[in-house]
């Protein structure tokens, strides 16, 4: 049984053991507009709690993309490297970003579940 | 100071725009449809713009107008036709760019089409150079609009007869509705197009016809896209107060005479320009991969020194990748050079290449 929860840098995070699958909101991929470039982070590499870990870019500006948890990154999606437009057409099945172990699961206590983001990010319009 | 609308604001609002505050106004940067494919509808069909947020000074003619408007405006006025466009620029005694513009004879004198940034500190410039005897105005009743794109002749000719028959950098009056308009053939965007000159009064109906026959609203997103791959200078970014029209690859757009005989701001430094005392030059840039380079990103040379800057980038949706300008030092400005943007700490590869990305598509 997964679990989402949602962060107030409007990523998500999907649940399933000890393991995590992260993107960003369809509301981030609304905000940003048409997004044409995205790093990521190294496979195999650490990223920390609100720490960065990627880049999104529209035809406007770039974004930092932050870790809604601690861990290490076990897997990254080339496919929305190839093509970033995926991330504005499917934000929140196809265009995850990268999958990571989770280092503390305590971390996810402080995350939002969809009621309460969806109530957030009706309210910061950001 | 209270943060301005134009005459379209409701119009756009009804559209879906969402808002950016650009200089002091509330401007559409892209409706419901996105940046890319307004961009791509204006390629392909017909983009409509609000571009009310520019100036539109106006001098009346008098017997010594020419004169004086030579001395801060670097174009042949004396050999300017009736009804002819120009670009050009607001020139100071460095020989830098206070503004770029678009100067247009017509009947009654000159009018001039500012950055909606400088309007107010070019009328004072230029108001102070004319002196007094002169009357200007920036003109508030009017509107401006650009219709953009392979099918706006077609689609303009269809309400306003004749316009087809404008040349590029030409104008004339026209009537819409019983009301004096002024339509010039010129653009911001690389492709075929028109700018209409109205009153306030009537810009909405007009607007609204436009798109219910075919021209999609577009905003600023996609009017900087186009215009970076029309390889067109965006003012404040690509060309500014230190930056010569000669150092800006724009020596085109100065008269032959007024190169030869000089008698305006900033001649000195642009004619030792001319005469090879020229240390770098705007070109345009193509990164290798995806990779986007915004302004202020450094440039490298192949031996690791810092050789330029980026003055704009972004991804071109026609070109189907990243691209950008820059000043190189003029040592690498030559076509095909390799060089490499220094983006969030990574070095990427990039080469100096031919502008426009874009070339305009002349099929009519």
């Amino acid at each position: 049984m997964s679990e989402v929860k949602f962060s107030k840098e409007h990523e998500w995070i999907k649940l399933e053991g000890d393991t995590a699958t992260i993107g960003i909101t369809k509301h981030a991929a609304e905000m940003l507009g048409d997004i044409v470039f995205v790093e990521l982070p190294e496979n195999g590499s650490t990223v920390e709690i609100n720490g960065n870990a990627g880049v999104v870019e529209s035809t406007k500006a770039a974004s930092d993309i932050y870790s809604p948890v601690s861990g290490q990154i076990i897997e990254c999606n080339q496919s929305i490297v190839d093509d970033p437009s995926k991330i504005n057409s499917d934000p929140e099945n196809q265009a995850w970003f990268f999958k990571l172990k989770i280092k503390d699961r305590s971390e996810i206590n402080s995350l939002m579940n969809k009621e309460d983001y969806d109530k957030f990010a009706k309210e910061n319009n950001n | 100071m209270e943060i301005q609308k134009t005459a379209l604001y409701e119009y756009h609002k009804s559209l879906g725009a969402k808002f950016v505050p650009f200089a002091g106004y509330h401007m559409p940067a892209q409706y419901t449809s996105g940046i890319i494919e307004e961009h791509k509808l204006t390629r392909t069909k017909a983009g409509l713009f609000d571009v009310s947020h520019m100036g539109q000074l106006f001098i009346e003619d008098h017997p010594d107008l020419i004169i004086e408007l030579e001395k801060i405006i670097p174009i042949d006025l004396k050999n300017i036709k009736l009804n002819q466009s120009k670009y050009s620029f607001l020139t100071n005694e460095n020989g830098g760019i206070y503004d770029d513009l678009i100067v247009t004879k017509i009947e009654e004198g000159f009018i001039i089409i500012l950055n909606a940034a400088c309007k107010e500190n070019d009328y004072k410039i230029i108001k102070d150079a004319l002196g007094s005897k002169f009357k200007l105005s920036l003109n508030k009743d009017l509107s401006l609009i650009a219709l953009q794109g392979p099918k706006a002749a077609e689609i303009l000719e269809h309400l306003i007869k004749g316009v087809s028959s404008l040349k590029f950098m030409n104008g004339n009056n026209f009537f819409y509705n019983e009301n004096k308009i002024y339509i010039t053939r010129s653009g911001y965007t690389g492709e075929d197009g028109f700018e209409i000159s109205l009153s306030n009064k009537i810009v909405e109906p007009l607007a609204k016809i436009l798109v219910s026959n075919g021209a999609q609203p577009i905003g600023l997103g996609a009017r900087d896209t186009l215009r970076l791959e029309a390889g067109l200078c965006l003012y404040g970014h690509d060309i500014n107060e230190t930056t010569t029209p000669i150092e800006a690859n724009l020596k085109w757009a100065i008269s032959k005479r007024r190169i030869e005989e000089g008698g305006f701001l900033g001649y000195n430094k642009i004619k030792a320009n001319i005469n090879g005392e020229l240390s770098r030059l705007r070109v345009g840039i193509k990164p290798l991969g995806k990779i986007i380079a915004r302004e202020g990103t450094k440039i490298f040379s192949q031996d690791e020194n810092e050789i330029g800057s980026i003055t704009s980038g972004t991804f071109g949706p026609s070109i189907n990748g990243s691209i950008a300008m820059g000043y190189l030092k003029y040592n690498f400005t030559k076509p095909g050079t390799k060089i490499f943007l220094e983006v969030r700490g990574k070095k990427y590869e990039a080469s100096v290449t031919k502008l426009p990305f874009y070339k305009k598509n002349y099929v009519r």
